[in-house]
């Protein structure tokens, strides 16, 4: 088992393809860390520029939490664009190139070949979140310190400095899960044909259709709503709610492990039953 | 002497037990995709020291068994047991001790060939040393290119680096689908010393499979020639190819003399004509010698007299007798 993670992950960090999310992530990062740097205070003030005539606001309002929570919002939702270029690629990839011939005849189940490959999709997010992590909570940090969180949801809450870095652990995490479900779908989609571009396209085409989906105001729509799992990609937000809705934490961890779990039985089915005709 | 007599009796034991041990046995074997009958009714024996020929034409159902064997497809019905043991409850421990190539040699183009190799290597259910994976690259004759990516390789290289693989781990059976196919001529002859190697040096059991009788006739000691999925025959090389008459190629300077020579003569009755300077005749293949005599009295210069065997002129022959 160990042998066969190592593997691939070698196989998945030895593909330019791999890190095309990474660089992705980085410049974009970089790009919204460094204009504001550049453009000063203007972002805080916007943010505020309705209250500042009732509350009179101290301290670096413009600080790493700030930048960490705002880029986390823009790029949870494109992220999964960039995952489905690895995730689709897991199983169809063998096929296109051939290989699944060499790696099926190996002395190794094919239970355990769908779960290495489906760990190693899971790593592979995980790695692309913390990247996002160090680039917006370490560079951000460093870039423009630590101090109060201003998050306007519903209401606006003020956070203390001191109360800001425990809730991105466990908001980080839910993402990764959030993460976790993109990745398991592209990687069932993979497991159905033989050519990387269809599981890909197929991923980014269910998430676009479900994400509009997911915020259409009609009532009809509304009812569709609890059984997308896009409608939980943004409840890491739930962290930096004033008072924890744990109730809707674990409501959607519990939907969005229920989607992973889903997915990856599926595909352990589809591929036992395979026969490896590429 | 009373234990010289035990130790031959004791080898022979041994021997015997060894001939009769089935490494490969297929009952009534179908594979089914949608329409077609890839595999219908097959039955094939595989001796522990065979070099076992497995012909057919293409599209005969060769890489269909063969697939079958290394668990990539699974079976419509029939029994596969490979070491004695059924193949598919046995999966795993069958795998460990068997290796081999299915179709083309696809590897990993952006890894090395060391690299694939010990990747491959690493999943073989055996620790594979530093040494092995040494081995096995110059058994290849790829020492050279070990840390060139596969993607600069050409056809041939990537044939003998799919070799590579089926070996790394020293498996018992090796199971070779077309390994020639795109070779050049002395990538064939490096082969088939290749097999000849690891069948008679290393006591390895062989299947091979091929559409050229040829080059089985060279290497295999047992073959069996299927068609559409079915067995056409069975049996050993030597019996099987031992038809006297054959195809023989005659290679001259002077094709019109020699024509009008050989049909003037007792030789009339052999010659079937001649094409892009060759004269085809159809005679025993021990009389090659005495009609080389003839040519030469007569002088002819004579720069090749080959017997030819294909395989379509021996299913013909086969199935004329069938016929019959």
């Amino acid at each position: 088992m160990k042998n066969l993670l190592f593997f691939e992950l070698y196989k998945i960090f030895r593909k330019w393809r791999s890190y095309i999310g990474f660089f992705a992530i980085t410049a974009l990062v970089l790009i919204i860390e460094f204009s504001i740097y550049y453009e000063g205070n203007k972002y805080p003030g916007y943010l505020t520029r309705n209250l500042s005539d009732s509350f009179y606001f101290t301290g670096n309002l413009l600080n790493g939490y700030l930048i960490s929570y705002y880029v986390m919002m823009l790029l949870v939702i494109h992220i999964p664009f960039l995952l489905t270029l690895v995730a689709g690629d897991l199983l169809a990839g063998e096929a296109t190139m051939g290989t699944y011939r060499m790696l099926v005849s190996r002395p190794v189940s094919r239970f355990r070949i769908v779960t290495v490959k489906f760990l190693t999709g899971q790593i592979y997010s995980l790695l692309m979140l913390l990247w996002l992590a160090f680039l917006c909570l370490g560079l951000g940090t460093a870039l423009f310190g630590t101090g109060e969180l201003i998050v306007m949801q519903d209401i606006i809450t003020v956070f203390a400095a001191n109360d800001v870095l425990w809730r991105f652990l466990p908001a980080y995490l839910l993402a990764v899960l959030s993460m976790g479900v993109v990745v398991s779908l592209a990687f069932l989609f993979s497991s159905l044909v033989e050519n990387a571009i269809g599981p890909i396209i197929a991923t980014m085409a269910v998430l676009i259709v479900f994400n509009i989906l997911s915020v259409i105001e009609i009532d009809f729509f509304a009812a569709l709503k609890p059984y997308l799992f896009t409608s939980y990609a943004q409840d890491w937000k739930l962290f930096f709610n004033a008072e924890l809705d744990t109730a809707g934490i674990f409501k959607s961890a519990a939907v969005m492990l229920f989607h992973i779990v889903l997915f990856y039985s599926v595909t352990l089915f589809v591929f036992t039953k395979k026969d490896i005709l590429s | 002497m009373s234990y010289f007599c035990t130790a031959i009796l004791l080898n022979s034991v041994i021997r015997r037990k060894q001939i009769l041990e089935k490494v490969i046995e297929i009952n009534n074997l179908y594979k089914k995709f949608k329409k077609i009958m890839a595999v219908d009714d097959l039955n094939v024996n595989v001796y522990r020291g065979d070099v076992f020929g497995f012909l057919g034409p293409n599209g005969a159902g060769k890489s269909t068994t063969i697939r079958m064997l290394m668990t990539l497809i699974f079976p419509t019905s029939g029994s596969v047991k490979v070491f004695g043991m059924p193949l598919h409850q046995n999966r795993l421990a069958i795998l460990a001790r068997t290796g081999g190539i299915v179709e083309k040699p696809d590897l990993y183009n952006y890894m090395s060939a060391r690299k694939n190799l010990e990747m491959l290597g690493s999943i073989s259910g055996r620790e594979i040393p530093k040494k092995r994976i040494d081995e096995v690259l110059e058994l290849v004759g790829l020492t050279d290119r070990q840390k060139s990516r596969v993607k600069t390789f050409s056809f041939g290289m990537k044939q003998r680096l799919g070799i590579a693989q089926a070996l790394v781990h020293d498996p018992e059976l090796i199971i070779l689908d077309e390994p020639t196919t795109g070779l050049d001529p002395q990538g064939m002859k490096e082969i088939r010393e290749l097999i000849f190697f690891l069948s008679r040096v290393k006591k390895k059991t062989i299947f091979l499979s091929s559409h050229i009788l040829s080059e089985v006739e060279l290497v295999a000691d047992r073959m069996i020639i299927i068609d559409k999925g079915k067995t056409v025959v069975e049996g050993y090389v030597k019996e099987l190819l031992k038809t006297p008459r054959v195809r023989v190629d005659l290679d001259t300077d002077e094709p019109q003399r020699a024509s009008d020579l050989i049909k003037n003569s007792l030789w009339n009755s052999t010659f079937e004509g001649v094409k892009e300077n060759i004269i085809s005749l159809n005679m025993e293949k021990n009389a090659i010698p005495e009609l080389n005599r003839f040519l030469i009295q007569n002088s002819i210069n004579v720069f090749g007299l080959t017997p030819k065997r294909s395989l379509e002129e021996y299913f013909l022959n086969i199935t004329e007798k069938g016929a019959k």
